[in-house]
């Protein structure tokens, strides 16, 4: 990651201002305090961390600590498209892993890294709740279903021709 | 002539299964017709003939499967305009037979009375079907102590995996006093291959809030809490939606109904921890915090959220409740065997016929909810185990199908009914590679607080990567079972205590597959990559280089009309020659 320059560092607090009005002096926010940060600049930069824990007054390390537990959280930014592959029981027993790799190959990014057009990012997933259409992947907020590595391969192409 | 009604199945399976473009084909066939209304419901559990379009036309409802763009419009032309029905697509009528009409059959709907019927972004569509009516009558008719003992009476008991009797959990949570307390519906559904709450929720989102009122009557509480899953985008619109006109009907809010009473339900978006579905844990993350679990009593009846009471049920558990406060404990309690009384919805997947939702009464045997309700094994392969209660629970073989669903006797076979996820496996599934894929799920998901759950279900893992490598020996056997007995031991919530099942029931039940494993260094599923090796049959490769052209990784090698071979380093083992392979040449060993 590229560390932030003096400028775009005040831009950065800049558009964490509102955060602060929002959230001073409440109780359990962390969550969704690094959610609307998520929101802000697209991933938790460790620069707006050190910030807000100033300015809230809350430890960086309670930050760091909730933003590392949950999956949700992104401390990388990510590409204009996730594709979340299934990784759950069903989405196994009918041949996922076949998929990931194929996009892994594709595409040549591992589980969490971005292309370098920095169109997609590669994620696995527990399961998407579409068992029955085994294999399954999420490509922003649309699930694709009944998934051959091919087909998947194609649904991600058409992505990158609507981009 | 009563208008017709065109119903498209566009919950998240429906939408996956490419549901979209066929309303948008409905809705601009139709669009402006006053005889015609065409809308979106949820999803009605026959996910395997998605998308899935139903008629409803002077009475008769027919539902037809598998529509695409092409056949949306002769639906149009033929049904909708001639009152021709194209009999070959249709999957369920209500006044004649079809093909798919013995799957409804053998179901009762109490939890999915809605589910894939109504429009769910429609309050006025759930009211004329008893919608908040029995939130009518707890609040008017009843006390709160009379609510509560009408769900006991019910022997309703919790869907989301425990199996605690609803009804109990309410009594410690009334009698808690407290200026303040909290009602949590759980949406998390964490276990993978479990889709039940997702499809109520998206399909009949009023069910569930009209359960939390109820309940947050009964116990006293004034603000609800849903925790759903941010995997659910869809579920989380519907909610949003239906909490606004809950709230514009007078359903939530202050003084519901004129009786006093006040409560109101927000939304929690989870953030991808499955441990989190534990309520403690759930808790801590309600509080903004790390979700991890902690050592009860005591328990969040007495000190839960911010140290108030607080009742956590799951989504199914919630959806049960109005149709018992309306129809009675006993039109309940005359379903199901022993003490699991009413029904349980399942979420049927993997290596079956008919996949999808199906809710049947308790005590059905599960061969009957494989074979009847999902329709067998697909391509005529034999049946090797059921997985249910997801990472923690259990695989169970053909000898145990006669095993009725109810908690009791699933308990005894070492798996556990679970939230309803019961993924089927056929021969060509392994169950070393399974139990693995359960032992890293865990592994990865461990929140880390207890060590015997952090470091033991690693090692665990390991040894089972050992095994499927083809390097394990006897005494890797013995030592997963120690390692399984002193996790389920040192550690403090289920996650742990319920990790090692799918090893302990495989091993219980599949022996012999971890031995060939391990003895003869084969995987008779042939999945183990270690294991298996691609091979080119010189008698029957034509040399047509089909396989070559198709390889993923360049590891086929050969020229045209001469024989090719496939180099054993370089193939992943993923199949794609033995699918091109026009003569059957590629084989596995
Ligand atoms: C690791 C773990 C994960 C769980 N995940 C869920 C879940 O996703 N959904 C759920 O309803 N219950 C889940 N539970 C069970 C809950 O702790 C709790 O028992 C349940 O929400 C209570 O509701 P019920 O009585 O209505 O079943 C989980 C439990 C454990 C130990
Ligand atoms: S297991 Fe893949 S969607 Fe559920």
């Amino acid at each position: 990651m590229t560390p932030l320059t003096t400028e775009s560092l005040e831009h950065l607090e800049a558009r964490l201002e509102p955060l602060i009005d929002k959230y001073k002096g409440k109780k359990g926010i962390t969550i969704p305090l690094l959610a609307d940060v998520q929101k802000e600049l697209g991933y938790i930069a460790e620069e707006a961390v050190d910030f807000l824990s100033k300015e809230l007054d809350l430890p960086a390390a309670e930050l760091f600590g909730v933003a590392t537990f949950y999956a949700m959280f992104r401390l990388q930014p990510e590409g204009k498209y996730v594709i979340r592959v299934c990784r759950g029981t069903a989405c196994h027993v009918q041949g996922s892993a076949l998929i990931g790799e194929q996009i892994q190959r594709h595409f040549k990014v591992k589980d969490g890294e971005t292309t370098e057009d920095g169109l997609f990012t590669l994620q696995y997933v527990a399961c998407l709740g579409c068992c029955s259409l085994a294999p399954v992947m999420m490509v922003g907020n649309e699930v694709h279903g009944r998934l051959t590595p091919d087909k998947a391969i194609q649904v991600l192409e058409s992505y990158r021709t609507r981009a | 002539m009563s208008r017709t009604i065109v119903k498209v199945g566009m919950a998240s399976c429906g939408i996956a299964a490419g549901g979209g473009p066929v309303f948008d084909k409905l809705h601009s066939l139709l669009d402006g017709r006053d005889d015609v209304e065409v809308k979106k419901v949820g999803c009605i559990g026959f996910c395997y003939k998605e998308p899935l379009v139903e008629i409803e036309k002077d009475g008769v409802c027919v539902t037809y499967g598998e529509v695409d763009s092409a056949l949306a419009e002769e639906i149009v032309e033929k049904h909708i305009d001639q009152g021709q029905i194209l009999k070959e697509h249709v999957v369920l009528n209500n006044s004649a037979e079809a093909p798919e009409n013995p799957r409804l059959e053998n179901q009762v709907r109490i939890v999915l009375r809605n589910t894939g019927l109504i429009d769910p972004e429609n309050i006025d569509e759930y009211i004329a079907r008893e919608g908040y009516r029995g939130l009518e009558k707890a609040l008017k008719e009843m006390t709160p102590m009379q609510v509560i003992q009408e769900i006991l009476d019910s022997g309703l008991r919790g869907r989301g995996g425990a199996g605690f009797p609803t009804g109990l959990k309410w009594k410690f949570a009334h009698l808690a006093k407290a200026d303040k307390k909290y009602f949590v519906c759980n949406a998390d559904e964490g276990d993978p291959g479990a889709f039940m709450d997702r499809s109520v929720l998206e399909g009949d989102p009023h069910s569930v809030l009209e359960g939390m009122a109820v309940g947050a009557y009964a116990i006293g509480a004034d603000e609800g809490i849903i925790y759903c899953r941010a995997e659910y985008p869809l579920a989380i619109k519907h909610l949003n939606r239906a909490l606004e006109q809950a709230r514009e009907r007078g359903f939530l809010g202050d003084n519901i109904m004129g009786t006093g009473f006040s409560f109101d339900i927000h939304i929690k978006e989870g953030a991808g921890a499955f441990v989190c579905g534990e309520e403690t844990a759930m808790i801590a993350s309600i509080e903004g915090k790390r979700g991890m679990p902690r050592p009860r009593p005591p328990f969040p009846a007495n000190s839960g959220i911010f140290g108030k009471p607080t009742n956590i049920n799951n989504v199914e558990t919630l959806a049960n409740i109005p149709w018992i406060i309306t129809h009675g404990s006993g039109e309940f309690s005359k379903y199901g065997i022993g003490k699991s009384r009413g029904t349980k919805v399942f979420a049927l997947a993997g290596k079956i016929n008919k996949g999808g939702l199906a809710e049947v009464p308790m005590g059905m045997p599960l061969r009957d909810v494989i074979f009847d309700v999902a329709g067998g094994i697909p391509n005529n392969r034999k049946f090797k185990a059921v997985q249910l209660g997801g990472p923690s629970g259990g695989c169970l073989p053909e000898e145990l199908l006669d095993t009725p669903v109810d908690y009791e006797s699933i308990n005894a076979t070492g798996a556990i009914m679970g939230s309803g996820g019961m993924v089927v496996m056929d021969e060509t599934t392994c169950i070393v590679d399974v139990a693995k894929f359960f032992l890293s799920f865990v592994q990865k998901e461990s929140c880390g607080k207890c060590p015997f759950c952090r470091i033991g279900t690693k090692r665990m893992l390991e040894i089972l990567e050992r095994i499927s490598e083809g390097n394990g020996s006897h005494e890797d056997l013995d030592l997963l079972a120690e390692l399984a007995v002193q996790i389920k031991d040192g550690s403090l919530c289920g996650l742990g205590q319920t990790a090692p099942n799918p090893v302990l029931t495989t091993l219980k039940y599949f022996k012999e597959e971890y031995l060939a494993h391990i003895d003869d260094k084969k995987c008779p599923a042939k999945v183990c990559t270690t294991l298996i090796h691609y091979s080119i049959d010189p008698e029957k490769c034509i040399g047509c280089t089909k396989c070559a052209r198709n390889c993923p990784v360049d590891a086929i090698t050969g020229e045209v009309k001469k024989l090719h071979v496939i180099n054993d380093d370089i193939c992943v083992r993923c199949g794609k020659c033995i699918e091109v392979c026009p003569v059957g040449a590629v084989t596995v060993e």
